[in-house]
């Protein structure tokens, strides 16, 4: 109970994000069609972008801004009463980067279809073997 | 203007990238000019860098003003100075070489590939000389994602497929790298590389942070190609328009070894990354693997390209097993080993480059009397081969030679076999090559080309960077010794 209640209901948010990292690698090994697999690989990234989010979330807290902290000046100046909002920041340039890479990845997709008429990957490596 | 050097080397080619685009619709012939001016600006900048360094010793340099730990900062030291002089110089050698063959093979493309091309450098300049670990991770995508794009635009059928294996691969470790990093905020809350390193040793024993390198590792390591992460390497570079193959295959992997050193040195210490994880030997046998492994994969090849390809998963082993055998010699060595396979492995792209451009094909049995027709492209791959080989003065030799010494003195003998077993490797490789095309008949085997009599050169455009980069071969052998006392040692001091 004891080992329950430290390491998993504590730490839900890290089980969390390896279970969707998981569901998204899982989809990138196992899955033939090629949209698939660009669908897992987004899962991957966002769970890691999740977890960031998730390690900046507070109870309770407030922005660290002085005019919205309420009636009280000094409770946004506490470190313990606002939350860290660097995490999230760097979470938006994340986000860029793997839409982008998603966007490149689906390119690829359109050109491979164009190339071989086809998205499943089976089918794909067996045209490669015949050509 | 010399103290903001640092902003300005990245800042230069990512000014010439958007110019280029923009001019692509209005005059298309200035693409080239204006790329030839982008990195030979920063080429310049990163001479000064060097000489900046070697003066005044390591500095960083504040982006906006900022403070650290609180903005980003550039760091500069000896060592990310000769790697940044060794990224301009592969990368404005390159461009120059192959300038005429991507005016032709993209010829309403043009304004995209140089774009991509210099972006490609703004990334990896950027890895070198971040001193901030997220700010690395964005620029290490930088890198990656024109790579995918550059790869793509090959010729031939399987480039997309290729791309997209990589794609999934360089993902994969770019966000085992982030996650690294999250670890490491999370205990430390910093993401500068010097704050991070101060507030380190009193959370070495926790599993988080071993978490963390690991993590920073193995993402690191999928995006070198390190053996056994290296299948999405060979097909990717087989693959690539032979202009991007030559910009690519020398910079992107040695790069990422770069930043695995970076990460052990000015990261964590030495003290965590040998002594406090046992991990050490197990890397270095893996290390000694892929030496092996990549040798014999790459005799096993016909086409020349996807042999060239099974060298560079070999030479990343000698790079990552020097850095991880823990003494001072073997790091030296695989630090000279990243600037001199760089530039052999220029040398050879470069020439191979130009054998295609003429042949079509690479097979080896194509190459049969190819020395009577393109005497001066041959002699390149020749030099280049040598120097893979490891024949002195070439500087292939001397790294080779640090790695032994440091092998010897870590009491690592398998490590030594593995260097003395694939150089006797590459002897077979390169001599077959060049038997076939020194002896072989050209009326006979030739199957690629038509025979004609008389010398078929490529232009000079391309020969004259290839005799550059053949005689820089000789001359970094000659002054290793010189690099690697005033330079990497000093680089070195505070960390062995």
């Amino acid at each position: 109970m004891e080992f329950f209640l430290t390491h998993l209901v504590a730490k839900y948010n890290f089980w969390l994000y390896i279970i969707l990292m998981m569901i998204g690698l899982y989809a990138m090994i196992a899955k033939n069609n090629l949209i698939k697999k660009l669908v897992g690989m987004n899962i991957f990234q966002t769970a890691i972008i999740l977890f960031y989010v998730s390690i900046g979330s507070k109870k309770g807290a407030t922005i660290p801004i002085i005019e919205h902290s309420g009636k009280t000046v000094g409770h946004a100046l506490d470190p313990a009463h606002y939350v860290n909002p660097l995490p999230h920041v760097l979470m938006l340039t994340a986000i860029v980067v793997s839409v982008s890479t998603f966007g490149v990845a689906l390119a690829l997709a359109v050109k491979i279809y164009q190339r071989y008429k086809t998205l499943e990957e089976d089918e794909i490596l067996t045209r490669i073997r015949e050509s | 203007m010399s103290e903001n050097y640092p902003a300005l080397l990245v800042i230069v080619p990512l000014l010439s990238a958007f110019a280029i685009y923009a001019c692509s619709w209005l005059h298309k012939k200035s693409c080239l000019p204006l790329a030839i001016t982008g990195l030979s600006i920063s080429f310049l900048i990163s001479i000064g860098l060097l000489i900046k360094v070697l003066h005044r010793g390591p500095f960083s340099y504040h982006l906006g003003g900022w403070t650290p730990p609180w903005g980003i900062a550039y760091e500069l030291d000896q060592i990310n100075a000769l790697v940044l002089l060794a990224v301009t110089t592969v990368a404005l050698v390159n461009l120059i070489a192959t300038g005429k063959e991507i005016e032709r093979l993209f010829a309403d493309r043009k304004g995209a590939f140089y774009a991509l091309y210099l972006l490609f450098v703004v990334g990896l300049l950027g890895i070198v000389v971040t001193g901030d670990l997220f700010n690395l991770y964005v620029l290490l995508e930088i890198a990656s994602i024109t790579g995918y794009s550059l790869i793509a635009m090959g010729e031939s059928a399987r480039a997309p497929i290729s791309s997209l294996n990589y794609v999934f691969m360089g993902t994969i470790g770019a966000c085992f790298y982030l996650l690294g990093v999250g670890y490491m905020y999370i205990m430390t809350g910093s993401l500068n590389m010097a704050d991070v390193r101060g507030l380190l040793p009193p959370l070495y024993h926790s599993s988080a942070i071993l978490a963390a390198f690991i993590f920073c590792l193995v993402g690191v390591m999928i995006k070198m190609g390190f053996f056994p992460l290296h299948f999405w390497l060979p097909n990717a570079y087989t693959y690539a328009p032979s202009p991007a193959a030559s910009l690519i295959a020398p910079l992107m992997t040695k790069v990422m070894a770069y930043v695995m050193i970076r990460l052990m040195v000015s990261v964590f210490s030495p003290s965590f990354v040998f002594s406090s994880i046992s991990a050490s030997r197990g890397i270095v046998w893996l290390a000694c693997l892929a030496i092996i492994i990549g040798a014999v994969m790459a005799l096993s090849q016909r086409d020349i390209r996807r042999m060239l390809t099974y060298i560079i998963v070999s030479e990343i082993g000698y790079i990552v097993g020097g850095a991880w055998l823990g003494n001072a010699t073997a790091m030296s060595g695989a630090i000279l080993h990243i600037l001199n396979d760089a530039l052999m492995t220029l040398c050879v792209f470069l020439a191979v480059g130009a054998v295609s451009r003429k042949l079509g094909r690479l097979y080896i049995e194509d190459l049969a009397g190819l020395f009577k027709k393109m005497p001066f492209t041959m002699a390149g791959f020749v030099a280049g081969g040598i120097s893979i080989i490891g024949v002195p003065p070439t500087c292939g030799f001397f790294s080779k030679w640090y790695l032994i010494l440091g092998a010897i003195e870590a009491n690592n003998y398998g490590f030594v076999a593995a260097l003395i077993i694939s150089s006797l490797i590459n002897v077979a490789l390169f001599f077959r090559i060049i038997e076939t095309a020194f002896m072989g008949n050209p009326h006979t085997a030739a199957i690629g080309h038509e025979w004609t009599s008389g010398i078929q050169e490529v232009s000079l455009t391309t020969l004259v960077p290839l005799l550059v980069v053949t005689t820089g071969l000789v001359i970094l052998g000659i002054f290793s010794g010189v690099v690697v006392t005033q330079v990497i040692r000093p680089g070195l001091t505070g960390v062995f």
